[in-house]
């Protein structure tokens, strides 16, 4: 082995505490009894109490719940289809092309895709009449819009990673298509299926900048609560509120990646024994 | 006669009357530019286990999708059982196959695997569990019922998946290179068992391989294909002794081949004059060829005598130096390198544990063979 130098872990300690150092101090001043966000008073649970009592914050999480669970669930149905007909149908003209579109609002700039959707909104309104006005329908489509590329990526190389011939034998064996996406490929890619809701439940329950754009009065997410209200100074109770989305979020990644860990591992463990 | 009337009920291929259970009649198939089956004909008739022999790449499993469906021949016809089976798709065609990976369903429990197939025909739950249960037994599966794919070994995952294409009863089994992913021991054990399956069941088999002792064994006739086509379609004894072309006789087995232009043409004899050995080869039978064409003359390492004393006659023998010698313990295998500077192998059985002054490196020897020993071959 490589003789390792000792400057690596130092590097690799300052790393990590540039990445973690602000978002402990803010768990920790989420505990802080005083009202000064800067000064430690002690330690309180009192902050968690507050929010627990104030409706607006409460009515904001609701919203962004609702939100990310129903934006996850249409992103992972359209993302699956999307992965599968890509990876699936064989070549067929354009379809590098579709790959790399579905893939493209990955690195697409926020407000781009917030700017584009409202533009849409209003133009659709216009012509059709829906979606009457923005508010929380808008912002579940364009959290699935967005999502949905996550889910792609995830379910496409959960794809390339299956036998085929699986497949095909459940053909040979008698059933048809439909029926070998139910019965075969579906349970296989169910591990990617799981870590894509998950991904997309977060990244829609972190979204500031897009549902900014496409929201309308009456529905506030939780993100947008949190904003304007630091924005008139930053009061304890909102590092609290922090602490719960870091608790959240970190979960539901965590969850994510073990998920799609294990279906990796298993798929080993038996190519290994093959 | 009634020798020769069981010898045509054992070998349908024999008998003009007899139909064919499976006709591939002038299949192409092609990708794009490339022709992976080219203008393929090979009729195969019921009850046979036919191999289709040939290395990597030369067409035989894209030859087997087309009989299971999984792509549509680009030219020709393919029936079986006296239907064309243009149009069918997978699913509806009265084919199963076994996969190269076994493609195991690996969510299901072994029973379920074997079950799939049942269900999807519409058969009743209780006769579906009766059949897979029968069909376990059969594979000696029993006590694995329960379990997942990825906690069986190889071997056992090979029997799943051949109860799994047999639950069916198929009238024609389609086999990819089922015997690839086993060792020596349980492959050898696996070929017996797969005879008897198929004897007793009287399933039609089609096997793709790329080995010739697999299909040695396996075979009632073989199909030897090369870049796309079929080059040789015969019994395995037909295949080894009689090959037609220096490409079959190289590809099965191990041979020597030796170029040589006719010197004389009678009607029970031909000599060819061949520098390679420095000798003329005196071949015991009639051939149609003409003075002067160049042959080729493919004999077999174990045809070939290996002998301290210059062998009697002036034909068919030749003088060289052991260069090389490999025990693989039930037979050992020369190369001897010729005067001419050519280079011959040559095997021969260890009959006793050991021997006093055996033939070994940097002896001189002697090389012959009976005019029998070999095939002569124009392509």
């Amino acid at each position: 082995m490589m003789r390792r130098s000792p400057f690596l872990p130092l590097i690799c300690i300052a790393g990590f505490v540039f990445l973690y150092a602000p978002i402990v101090s803010l768990v920790v001043f989420s505990f802080n009894e005083s009202k000064l966000v800067t000064v430690w008073g002690g330690f309180s649970t009192k902050w968690y109490g507050a929010l627990f009592r104030d409706p607006q914050i409460l009515g904001a999480a609701w919203v962004s719940l609702q939100v990310a669970a129903i934006a996850a669930t249409v992103a992972v149905i359209l993302g699956t289809l999307a992965a599968y007909v890509l990876m699936r149908f064989g070549r067929f003209r354009s379809r590098a092309l579709l790959t790399g579109m579905v893939t493209a609002p990955l690195v697409m700039p926020e407000v781009i895709t917030g700017l584009s959707l409202l533009l849409l909104f209003v133009a659709m309104e216009q012509i059709f009449g829906w979606p009457a006005g923005r508010g929380m329908t808008t912002i579940i489509i364009a959290h699935t819009t967005f999502a949905m590329a996550y889910v792609a990526v995830v379910v496409q190389s959960r794809l390339t990673g299956m036998d085929q011939s699986v497949e095909e034998a459940a053909m040979d064996l008698g059933a048809r298509p439909v029926r070998v996406f139910f019965d075969i490929t579906l349970p296989i890619i169910s591990p990617a299926l799981v870590a894509g809701w998950l991904l997309a439940f977060t990244l829609s329950l972190d979204d500031l900048v897009v549902a900014s754009f496409v929201t309308g009065p009456g529905a506030s997410t939780l993100p947008m609560v949190i904003f304007s209200k630091v924005r008139m100074g930053v009061s304890p109770d909102i590092n609290a509120l922090a602490t719960i989305i870091i608790a959240i979020v970190g979960l539901g990644v965590g969850l994510a990646m073990w998920v799609m860990v294990r279906g990796r591992n298993r798929d080993k463990a038996v190519q290994r024994t093959e | 006669m009634t020798s020769q009337v069981a010898a045509t009920l054992q070998k349908p291929w024999l008998d003009q009357a007899e139909n064919p259970f499976v006709r591939i009649h002038r299949v192409t198939k092609k990708f794009g530019d490339f022709i992976a089956v080219h203008d393929v004909s090979i009729d195969i008739y019921k009850g046979e286990l036919f191999c289709l022999l040939g290395g990597s790449g030369c067409g035989k499993s894209t030859l087997l999708r087309m009989l299971a469906g999984f792509e549509e021949p680009s030219g020709g016809r393919i029936e079986i059982d006296g239907q064309d089976m243009a149009g069918f798709a997978p699913y509806d065609r009265p084919t199963n196959m076994m996969f190269q990976s076994y493609a195991l369903f690996p969510h299901m429990s072994v029973e379920r695997n074997v079950a799939y197939g049942l269900l999807r025909e519409g058969v009743s739950r209780a006769e579906a569990r009766d059949r897979t249960a029968e069909m376990l037994k059969m594979v000696q599966l029993e006590r694995f019922a329960g379990r997942k794919p990825h906690q069986l070994s190889g071997g056992q995952r090979q029997r799943v998946a051949l109860a799994r294409s047999l639950v069916k009863r198929p009238k024609l089994l389609l086999l990819d290179e089922p015997l690839g992913a086993l060792d020596k021991k349980l492959r050898e054990e696996t070929q017996f068992e797969l005879i008897r399956i198929q004897e007793s069941l009287g399933v039609t088999f089609i096997i793709v391989t790329h080995d010739q002792e697999e299909a040695m064994t396996l075979a009632s006739r073989i199909g030897v294909m090369n870049d796309g086509e079929i080059v040789q379609v015969g019994e395995p004894v037909e295949i080894y002794e009689y090959p037609k072309s220096r490409f079959v006789a190289d590809f099965v087995g191990s041979v020597n081949i030796l170029e040589g232009r006719v010197t004389e043409d009678e009607a029970n004899f031909i000599r060819l004059g061949c520098p390679d050995i420095g000798a003329e080869i005196h071949v015991g039978h009639g051939f149609s060829c003409t003075l002067n064409q160049t042959l080729w003359y493919a004999i077999r390492p174990e045809k070939i005598r290996l002998t301290r004393e210059r062998p009697e006659g002036r034909h068919n023998n030749a003088k060289g130096v052991v260069e090389e010698v490999a025990y693989l313990g039930n037979l050992s295998i020369y190369r001897v390198r010729l005067d001419s500077g050519r280079v011959i192998r040559a095997t021969k059985a260890n009959l006793s544990r050991h021997e006093d002054g055996a033939i070994t490196w940097d002896d001189p020897v002697w090389v012959s063979w009976d005019d029998t020993a070999g095939v002569v071959l124009s392509a």
